[in-house]
């Protein structure tokens, strides 16, 4: 993939993105109200709090929905790839990607486990793949 | 307790191919609207508009000449002119403008400016947690609602493709439409063209093509001195939801509060409305604001529009106009919802009039199901 699309980190983001280098997917925990969100907040949604801390996702979901995309929405991005809603174990639904499935074993509701991709800027992307898939 | 405003007035713009700017589109369909209902640019003291440039309502101001005493340029894509229609009755209410024109305008097909990956600024949470994967902007969060709602109601790619068929049954009665020409479509025609997100293809998403429209609000009482007959403001309401793909359920959709929010208002039901325009920015927007607004229950669209009774002739006529899939899409149809249910209660809709409807629903779809506006209009009585 050419001229990928990177992430600018902030304030915020910058611990979350710089845990991606070391393989651990980070979500926010209220320290008030225990509510897990993401992505990474300034606030906690539930109680409007600013005590959030890090912890450790346990890798694991359901796809909540999906699309293959058949046409890349720029040179970045080769065709066909799969986007999909992944609810984690943890509460949090999220957008990432499926990897290493054939459209025919996709499934709303399928059970999902982290994998890795990696980006230019050495940070990586947390991709989501079908757990026993065909593929693999 | 209804707002006691109307609209005076209603036009398009040039549609289709124009080789026109915005600027041009934009004076041709606020000079039109104006005319329409007798009225001239210095009646003019309130403005609604979007997507010209970061001063929206400022700028098309300038361009005309005027300086209202009031404006909005509200951005919240396609439902934006819904939601004008509330703002500019509550400031006509509190006597803030006594004639608003609410417009929209674009060239996108002439200035080829629409992209598959939409406009994500890179300071939005979405710039890092979504657009790094790629989806499509917005087609491929309407893709993964439309694989929840087959999952969850059993509905298939035909379902969805019905929404299309009848567009274009629609559109050829509209001589304006795009696709007035194109002959009829048939559901193994939208399955046969080529799939952008699953599950939707090319013929489920709506046209890319120039065009706009304007309408003119004042008050019930001066609008029944005016030119035509008032088309009455029976009630709105809108909901703001989501701009990323993650953070809120793909269903039901923010048209649940709207919804509920203009019928409450307007002291009406769904069975109380003779005339349906709903924003179909693709084949599934259709399905799922049918259900959210309260034509029928959850996962029974697919056979409502497959129906009579949306069809020419029927109970529920239903995007009368051919739609954003076949009549215009300019990027932020909602305008057009409001010019179709004006003329469709004014009787001014030719081959493709409904008989004799008194309330009419404009439902407008905007971003990624991230706003929803819902307004109801009536034959003065
Ligand atoms: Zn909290």
């Amino acid at each position: 993939m050419s001229e990928q699309v990177l992430p600018i980190p902030d304030d915020i983001t910058t611990p979350w993105w710089e845990a991606t280098k070391e393989g651990k997917f980070l979500l926010q925990t209220c320290l008030e109200c225990q509510h897990v969100q993401h992505y990474p907040r300034a606030v906690c949604i539930q109680c409007a709090g600013s005590q959030l801390h890090w912890v450790e996702s346990a890798g694991q979901g359901v796809v909540d929905s999906y699309t293959v995309v058949h046409r890349a929405p720029s040179p970045a991005f080769t065709a066909p790839y799969v986007i999909a809603r992944v609810q984690l174990s943890e509460g949090p639904t999220m957008l990432t990607r499926i990897v290493g499935a054939e459209e025919s074993e996709l499934a709303c509701d399928l059970p999902v486990t982290l994998a890795w991709d990696s980006l230019s800027d050495g940070h990586q992307l947390p991709v989501f793949q079908v757990i026993n898939s065909k593929q693999q | 307790m209804s707002a006691n405003t109307a609209i005076v007035g209603a036009a398009e713009s040039d549609l289709g191919v124009t080789n026109a700017s915005i600027l041009t589109l934009q004076s041709q369909a606020i000079t039109r609207a104006l005319a329409d209902a007798g009225l001239s640019l210095s009646d003019v003291d309130g403005l609604a508009t979007s997507g010209v440039s970061r001063f929206s309502a400022t700028q098309v101001a300038d361009y005309l000449g005027i300086q209202p005493s009031w404006s909005d340029s509200t951005f919240a894509g396609g439902s934006a002119y819904e939601m004008y229609i509330a703002r500019a009755s509550q400031a006509i209410a509190a006597g803030q403008a006594s004639t608003i024109v609410i417009s929209f305008a674009s060239n996108q097909r002439s200035a080829r400016s629409r992209s598959l990956g939409g406009v994500v600024e890179t300071h939005t949470p979405e710039a890092q947690f979504e657009s790094p994967y790629g989806p499509l902007f917005p087609l491929s969060y309407y893709a993964m609602a439309a694989q929840r709602y087959m999952h969850d109601y059993g509905a298939t790619r035909a379902d969805l493709a019905q929404v299309a068929v009848l567009a274009r049954e629609w559109a050829l009665l509209n001589p304006k439409a795009f696709r007035y020409d194109a002959g009829p479509l048939t559901v193994d025609e939208v399955l046969a063209a080529p799939m952008m997100s699953s599950p939707l293809t090319t013929a489920d998403c709506c046209l890319v093509t120039d065009g706009g429209g304007a309408v003119v609000v004042t008050s019930l009482e001066r609008a029944r001195d005016l030119a035509k007959p008032p088309v009455q403001i029976l009630g709105y309401g809108e909901s703001t939801t989501n701009t990323s793909m993650s953070q809120v359920p793909l269903l039901p959709t923010g048209a649940v509060a709207s919804g509920k929010a203009a019928f409450s208002l307007a002291g009406l039901s769904p069975s109380d409305v003779d005339v349906v325009a709903l924003y179909d920015s693709f084949t599934i927007t259709v399905l799922l604001s049918l259900e959210a607004l309260g034509f029928c229950e959850p996962g029974e669209a697919a056979s409502l529009v497959a129906s009579d009774r949306v069809r020419p002739g029927g109970d529920i006529p239903l995007n009368t106009s051919g739609g954003g899939l076949s009549y215009c899409h300019p990027g932020q149809y909602g305008v057009l919802l409001l010019v179709e249910a004006v003329r469709q209660l004014r009787g001014e809709a030719g081959a493709r009039q409904v008989s004799n409807p008194q309330v009419a629903l404009a439902h407008g779809t905007g971003g990624i199901l991230s706003t929803h506006a819902t307004v109801l209009l009536g034959v003065d009585r």
